[in-house]
């Protein structure tokens, strides 16, 4: 094995953990108390962009443990059932890691419906989950909310994470 | 670093995604079954982030109000002449104050009215707006050394009005889910005669009244106070005022400057109300808790 120096496997360590870092920070720096509405719906939002789009461009550094303690941060976060959207993040990334042969080739803007596909299929199980762990049926309106959400907001966070995977998180430029 | 056989580390990175997903499928069982589990959890990862989200709020607050001295100067002579009508204004309701406070006291004297005692208080900053998609609650940073009474189920009140009420306390911090909650459920007393019905949070910004008497409709501009019944909410806080909304059903304006909550007092009320209180005013019986929280 070549002998690394110590900034080289620093820098190696710290490009790898980018994926993981960004969707912590970004769950946490939402809850800070901005007063915009609808903030509280943002959080799952950035959560499945996160893990749907390191799954797709960088699957080895955001591993199926750490999208899952994502999904367990954002639980105890919210008040949603612990565990329920680390299912709901795991299938994304099970079903990204399965279609990424087709989506890697694609371009933005098909990778765009299908994200926003991908969302509102999780944000219905979420609130048809929700419905059957409390009692009775939830009001389906933040399911649209969320799922407009995420149509317009992905653009943007992909735009940020695409510099993300190009500069900080590029493992090969270590 | 373990060096491990190539078949072997294969075999474990095929394994790892289903394995992790039937973990957290248990672990919605578990929650399922055990709550207490999940508000621990919560009430710890909050001990840790409330300091951290505290760092932050004074700069967002500061942000918030303007770019500070240099931008208060250009409106300090219009703010003077509106703040001394204002004076003016509240002087004259000063007056009215004390004369009813006078005959208020006049007239308990004569009932031998005996007041309720004074319940303890802490307040804290609201650092964080956390809660879900179908959860309205807010993380109250609370001073190292916390306080001496028992957190759990107290009313937490902005200067106007309720807010809503702590379901976990830990040592540093409180989540407080408001009024406006999908799950929450406060019974209160309407206009002067004290009407009973229920308040329920519909997630929205006004929430709806329930339950009231058939014969009388909730007045339109009628003062909502909370109820003593149930013996969750000791009676007489200002919740808000009754409106009609579109659809003309009867809803809540909060008092409470929800939307905005920047600092609360935590009130924790004495113990000596009826049993049926949905959650305890102590923290022994963390079973209780989760009843009010519908899962």
């Amino acid at each position: 094995m070549r002998r690394q120096g110590l900034w080289r496997r620093l820098d190696a360590a710290a490009r790898y953990a980018v994926p993981f870092g960004t969707l912590v920070a970004g769950l946490v720096v939402l809850g800070l108390n901005f007063g915009l509405p609808g903030q509280a719906q943002l959080r799952p939002v950035y959560a499945m962009a996160c893990v749907f789009f390191w799954s797709l461009y960088r699957p080895s550094a955001l591993p199926a443990p750490a999208v899952m303690a994502g999904g367990v941060l954002l639980d105890l976060l919210g008040f949603s059932p612990v565990g329920l959207w680390a299912l709901l993040l795991l299938l994304l990334h099970g079903l990204v890691l399965a279609l990424r042969r087709r989506l890697v080739q694609r371009g933005f803007l098909f990778t765009w419906p299908v994200f926003s596909g991908f969302a509102a299929g999780a944000f219905v199980l979420a609130w048809g989950a929700q419905s059957l762990l409390g009692q009775g049926v939830l009001p389906l309106r933040p399911v649209l909310t969320q799922t407009g959400f995420a149509v317009l907001l992905y653009p943007a966070l992909a735009a940020l994470f695409i510099r993300m995977h190009r500069g900080p998180a590029a493992a090969e430029l270590a | 670093m373990i060096r491990l056989s190539v078949p072997f580390r294969q075999a474990v990175s095929r394994l790892t995604f289903p394995v992790m997903l039937v973990l957290s499928f248990v672990i919605v069982l578990i929650g399922r079954a055990d709550q207490g589990m999940s508000g621990a959890l919560r009430t710890g990862l909050d001990d840790v982030l409330a300091p951290v989200y505290g760092v932050f709020a004074g700069p967002i607050a500061a942000a918030e109000s303007g770019t500070g001295a240099i931008g208060h100067l250009f409106s300090l002579s219009a703010e003077n002449a509106r703040l001394r009508a204002e004076n003016a204004k509240l002087l004259q309701w000063q007056a009215v104050a004390m004369a009813l406070e006078a005959q208020n006291n006049a007239l308990k004297a004569t009932l031998n009215y005996t007041p309720p005692a004074a319940p303890a208080f802490s307040t804290g900053d609201v650092v964080a707006d956390l809660g879900g998609v179908y959860d309205r609650s807010v993380l109250v940073d609370l001073p190292p050394g916390g306080s001496s009474v028992p957190l759990m189920g107290a009313v937490a009140m902005d200067g106007r009005g309720v807010a809503g009420r702590v379901v976990e306390a830990g040592s540093r911090s409180a989540r407080v889910l408001l009024i406006t909650d999908i799950n929450s459920r406060i019974p209160v007393a309407l206009g002067a005669r004290g009407a009973p019905a229920l308040m329920a949070g519909t997630n929205g910004p006004t929430p709806a009244l329930l339950y009231w008497a058939p014969g009388q409709p909730p007045a339109e501009g009628a003062m909502v106070l909370t109820s003593a019944v149930g013996g969750a909410f000791p009676p007489g806080l200002p919740v808000g005022v009754v409106h009609y909304d579109a659809q003309n059903q009867p809803v809540v304006l909060p008092l409470a400057d929800l939307d905005s909550l920047r600092l609360l007092r935590l009130f924790s009320y004495p113990d000596n109300l009826p049993v049926l209180t949905p959650i305890p005013h102590t923290k022994a019986k963390p079973a209780a808790i989760v009843h009010h929280r519908k899962k």
